[in-house]
């Protein structure tokens, strides 16, 4: 029995009554009784005592985020690309969904404009890097090996291999996954995610965090809508849902539907952040 | 899929901390997980059983607590239990609420075993730290 409430509860092990997931004693405490043996004392099979008083273990508190560290580089990353006058993208979405065409396409259009570059993230090739580098911009393929997303200190190494003070606008084109790059903030201003028009409606209730994290949501791929029977007015009530925070473009890379409204956008927010921030 | 990054991550801030203290070993580990984070528990533990090995922890055991998300409604300012990204508030029916809680991707403590000679732990790494 648990001698510090008397719950009843044995310790034997995280299967046993203390239960695995909601902690050993999930019923109420008094919080002036909060103490370390509510989630330790069952462990270990009765191998030693964690109870206070008599106790060989000592509890640490430690609170802290798991995403702390890359937080703090995202933000001197942030810092940085701000002192250099740069608009920063964050680009994710499934693979498959366009990312590639749409940064070349959007590189095309922002030419006489702002000077673009980017940094591409894929597990393996140099693929997306060779296409944009035949388009003529500056790029840095990032090789991820095993690693599902682009992180902060991945894009800060990446971002020293850009002359960055030729660049106005940096895209940084993530690992196509709509799970993990949700957690990781690079450093950017905007987090761009596309959903193509093959993907189906729901993909943004499927994946929310992503789809919840976006300052802007792409549809990409529009010509192809009517071939994959895509419900647009499904798809744009799905993002406005979950995004609901996101400006929506509707674009097709391929035939230029839409860049236009886009590449604006871009060049209004870049503006945007220069008189707010002095340099413009 | 990040878990294993996540779960590194956690190891690395619990011996960080354990080896400070002037821990031989640490015997749990507890980390606490919204439930509207972007990871799955189950993988978690997963993760916890390749990257525990060789580390302080290998013998510890994982706890995952977690945390049931709310929102707070953007129009009446109250707070309510939601169980995704897009529950309307219950009292006034706003959609849009900002979540409070239910992100969570954090390590809440670690319980440590101090070395076996009495005098050698706390006074040297307290100043290290």
């Amino acid at each position: 029995m648990c001698q510090e409430c008397g719950c009843g509860l044995s310790g034997a092990g995280l299967g046993s009554g203390h239960g695995p997931a909601t902690g050993p004693h999930a019923h109420a405490h008094d919080p002036a009784h909060a103490h370390e043996h509510d989630w330790v004392a069952a462990s270990h099979a009765g191998a030693h005592e964690h109870h206070p008083g008599h106790t060989s273990g000592r509890l640490l508190e430690l609170n802290r985020s798991l995403l702390e560290k890359n937080a703090r580089l995202a933000e001197r990353n942030r810092g940085f690309f701000r002192a250099k006058k740069l608009l920063v993208l964050n680009v994710m979405s499934a693979p498959g969904s366009g990312k590639t065409t749409f940064i070349r396409e959007t590189a095309r259009r922002l030419a006489g404009r702002l000077r673009p570059g980017v940094i591409t993230g894929d597990l393996a090739t140099d693929n997306d890097a060779a296409a944009l580098r035949a388009a003529g911009i500056p790029v840095v393929q990032i090789n991820t090996g095993t690693v599902c997303h682009l992180d902060a200190e991945m894009v800060a190494r990446a971002a020293g291999q850009l002359d960055l003070d030729a660049l106005e606008v940096l895209v940084i084109e993530n690992v196509g996954n709509l799970v993990c790059p949700a957690d990781y903030d690079l450093g950017e201003d905007l987090r761009v995610v596309l959903l193509s028009v093959t993907e189906g409606e729901d993909k943004p209730l499927k994946y929310p965090p992503l789809f919840h994290s976006a300052h802007v949501a792409v549809v990409t791929k529009s010509d192809l809508a009517a071939a994959a029977g895509f419900q647009r007015e499904l798809a744009l009530a799905n993002l406005r849902r979950i995004s609901h925070h996101a400006h929506i473009f509707e674009v097709s890379a391929r035939t230029g539907a839409g860049m236009d409204a886009w590449v604006d956008y871009l060049e209004q927010q870049r503006a945007a952040r220069g008189h707010a921030q002095g340099w413009l | 899929m990040h878990e294993m990054a996540l779960m590194s991550e956690a190891l690395r801030l619990a011996e960080e901390s354990a080896r400070a203290a002037g821990a031989a070993r640490i015997t749990a580990l507890r980390l606490r997980i919204g439930a509207l984070s972007s990871v799955v528990p189950e993988a978690m533990q997963f993760a916890w059983d390749v990257a525990r090995r060789g580390t302080l922890a290998e013998t510890a055991i994982l706890q995952i607590e977690p945390v049931p998300a709310a929102a707070q409604c953007a129009r009446c300012e109250s707070e309510y239990p939601c169980d995704d990204f897009w529950t309307p508030c219950p009292r006034c029916g706003a959609v849009g609420g900002e979540l409070v809680r239910g992100q969570e991707l954090e390590i809440a403590a670690v319980e440590i075993e101090p070395a076996a000679t009495p005098n050698q732990p706390c006074v040297r790494n307290a100043d290290a730290v």
